[in-house]
């Protein structure tokens, strides 16, 4: 017998082997459609119009691939390719308005910060409109600031949070651990998702109302004086506990059953199986839960503006006094400034640095859940 | 430290499912009983239902008594709590607690039930149970480690240690070897065999030659079919159950003609 062995031909039947792009083929592509797609663009307009620009690249980009892997690779790989190229462009075209969002926060209001960091520390109190025109003409510095609202969001977002995480977890807990599929729990479960979907003027409005009931009890003529913190953070609350009880009673959910078992089977009584068990294990999901309840309702404006008002001064008691939050003051300084004309700019840099301030704000909490719940979760396991 | 176990036409429900019919077995102290059976046909919740942890599923109830040592655990006022204390299980799959340390895991039973114990105490009991468990040489060394990072032999070991840890009277296992390789199999084996001097052990398993190894009795349980309540076709001693058992059903299981 000969030792040759049959060497069997590219695409029959015998072969492993198939034809396949060179490295980076993806790339090289993608990049030659963009340079393309530039010139293309300018022979047609005769300028730099980027939409026009991004489609041509995304259509040449997809012509051209799926057209070389068909021939090299054959169908299987260039529909693979294709789906592949579909996911990609569907992330980059979500991520372009968050992006841009961002850079346009930090394009506007990060000078301001930097050239006039006292916004920080300044509220609008006394604030008038010719220190405004001043500043537009260059004959002065950036007055006024939105110290106060940061108080106020601060304030506002914590007296919230007091109030609905203990009702959102521990309504989770019931619906996890005690309810089962009985008739409240349902009833629970049902009302919840009703009031995720609740606008979030409706909240605010039921919270003033809630207020001026009972002030109106004590003083026929008070219902203005409901205009105060604590009704705007009853306002956020009835926002965020259904995020907090939906959050919360997935992740314990996916607690395993094997642990409580485990605990059960010790004679552990089912509260402290609760506590000292199910909770631990679960503590960075319920606090990652958490923080998008704190994130979704910081930035909330409807709310707020209906039970706190638009405070110009700095105001520390939640139960007296209008009170300010970022968002209000962004909305204020927008639609009001405080000088007419073309000195409106000066509201309009506090409001960018104020909304840079914002999300600013947001993030830290971001960061400091996650690393709350990296430090809280349970190590070790694989 | 052991009890003996008097099992009284126990008929176990599911909401209107009912499991397990008519079961009736008296299980010595300082023995190993054996449950055999193929799948669905009652035994774990037999088992189960020794230490109430199938209660844990809603609409689950007992017709009957178990007698512990004389004291129905089914009784009026007993709280099943108190049950579990003297009543230890280790499940089918490991579950050290991922949040504890390997310590941490030997003490929960002690530590969650509000007793103060001093340091001393502590680490004397936490190495008597790992003793106890046959897993104090290979973690001595980081016992303030997780859990949860041992290997699925150690860690059922380390649910053994836990379960004594709480100094119970009986130890239920439920297919304690189902999930671990021959060599982790036997160290359980030969732990079983040494649980009996002080605990009456009463385990589940699909592995007949395990239950042939260990116990002293083995129940054979059957069902009629699909939907059929569970029933304890035969009990007796394990040389007999597997050597020249009574019933024909029995033999045929033990000599691997069905299930």
């Amino acid at each position: 017998m000969s030792n040759t062995t049959v060497k069997p031909e590219q695409g029959s039947k015998l072969s492993l082997r198939a034809g396949k792009l060179p490295k980076g083929a993806t790339w090289m592509v993608a990049i030659g459609s963009i340079i393309v797609a530039i010139v293309l663009g300018m022979l047609m307009t005769g300028g730099f119009n980027i939409p026009l620009i991004a489609l041509l690249a995304g259509v040449l980009n997809f012509i051209v691939l799926y057209a070389w892997s068909r021939t090299v690779e054959g169908k299987r790989k260039a529909t693979d390719r294709v789906a592949t190229t579909l996911v990609t462009s569907s992330f980059v075209i979500a991520l372009i308005p968050l992006i841009s969002l961002l850079w346009m926060t930090l394009v506007r209001g990060g000078p301001v910060i930097l050239e006039s960091p006292t916004v920080l520390s300044r509220t609008m109190e006394g604030m008038k409109g010719i220190y405004d025109q001043d500043y537009v003409a260059g004959e002065g510095e950036l007055l006024g600031g939105f110290y106060h609202s940061i108080i106020g969001t601060v304030l506002i977002t914590l007296a919230a949070c007091i109030i609905s995480i203990p009702i959102g977890v521990f309504t989770a807990i019931y619906l996890v651990e005690y309810a089962g599929r009985n008739t409240l729990g349902k009833a629970i479960t049902f009302l919840v998702d009703v009031m995720t979907g609740i606008p979030s003027i409706v909240a605010g409005l039921f919270a003033f109302a809630l207020f001026g009931t009972f002030l109106t009890l004590v003083d026929p003529g008070g219902i203005g004086s409901a205009k105060m913190g604590i009704s705007a953070a009853v306002a956020l609350s009835v926002l965020m506990v259904p995020i907090v009880v939906r959050n919360t009673e997935e992740i314990l959910r996916l607690v395993p059953m094997d642990l409580r078992e485990a605990t059960y089977a010790l004679g552990v009584p089912k509260w402290k199986t609760i506590v000292r068990i199910v909770l631990p294990t679960a503590i960075s999901g319920i606090l990652s839960g958490i923080t998008i309840a704190i994130a979704r309702v910081i930035g909330e404006t409807a709310p707020i503006m209906v039970t706190a008002g638009f405070a110009r001064n700095l105001n520390w008691d939640l139960f007296g006094g209008w009170m300010s939050t970022l968002p209000t003051f962004i909305y204020d300084s927008q639609m009001r400034p405080t000088s007419p004309g073309v000195a409106a700019a000066a509201s309009s840099d506090r409001a960018w640095a104020a909304a840079l301030v914002l999300i600013v704000l947001v993030m830290v909490l971001n960061l400091i859940a996650r690393l709350l719940a990296k430090y809280l979760a349970p190590k070790g396991a694989r | 430290m052991s009890k003996q176990i008097e099992i009284k036409d126990l008929d176990i429900y599911y909401g209107s499912f009912r499991a397990v019919e008519g079961v009736s077995m008296l299980i010595e102290p300082r023995t190993v009983t054996a449950l055999i059976g193929p799948s669905g046909c009652g035994k774990s919740t037999v088992l189960r239902s020794l230490n109430r942890m199938h209660e844990v599923i809603p609409g689950a109830y007992v017709d009957g008594s178990v007698m512990m040592d004389g004291q129905d655990i089914y009784g009026a006022g007993v709280d099943p709590v108190n049950v579990r204390r003297q009543v230890g299980m280790v499940f089918q799959r490991a579950n050290p607690f991922p949040t504890m340390s390997i310590k941490e895991n030997v003490l929960a039973g002690v530590r969650l039930n509000n007793q103060r114990i001093s340091r001393k105490d502590a680490d004397d009991l936490a190495e008597r149970a790992l003793r106890g468990a046959n897993l104090w040489e290979e973690v001595k060394d980081r016992l303030d480690l997780p859990g949860s990072g041992l290997s699925g032999g150690q860690q059922q070991r380390l649910c053994i240690a836990r379960a004594i840890a709480v100094q119970p009277e009986v130890i239920l296992m439920d297919e304690p070897c189902s999930a671990l390789d021959p060599i982790s199999t036997l160290a359980i084996e030969d732990l079983i065999a040494e649980l009996k001097n002080e605990y009456t052990v009463v385990i589940v398993t699909h592995n007949m030659q395990q239950a042939a190894r260990v116990s002293d009795r083995t129940g054979f349980f059957n069902i009629a079919g699909t939907g059929k309540p569970g029933k304890l076709i035969e009990y007796n001693d394990t040389e007999i159950i597997f050597s020249n058992p009574e019933k024909d059903d029995t033999q045929n299981y033990v000599s691997g003609r069905f299930g």
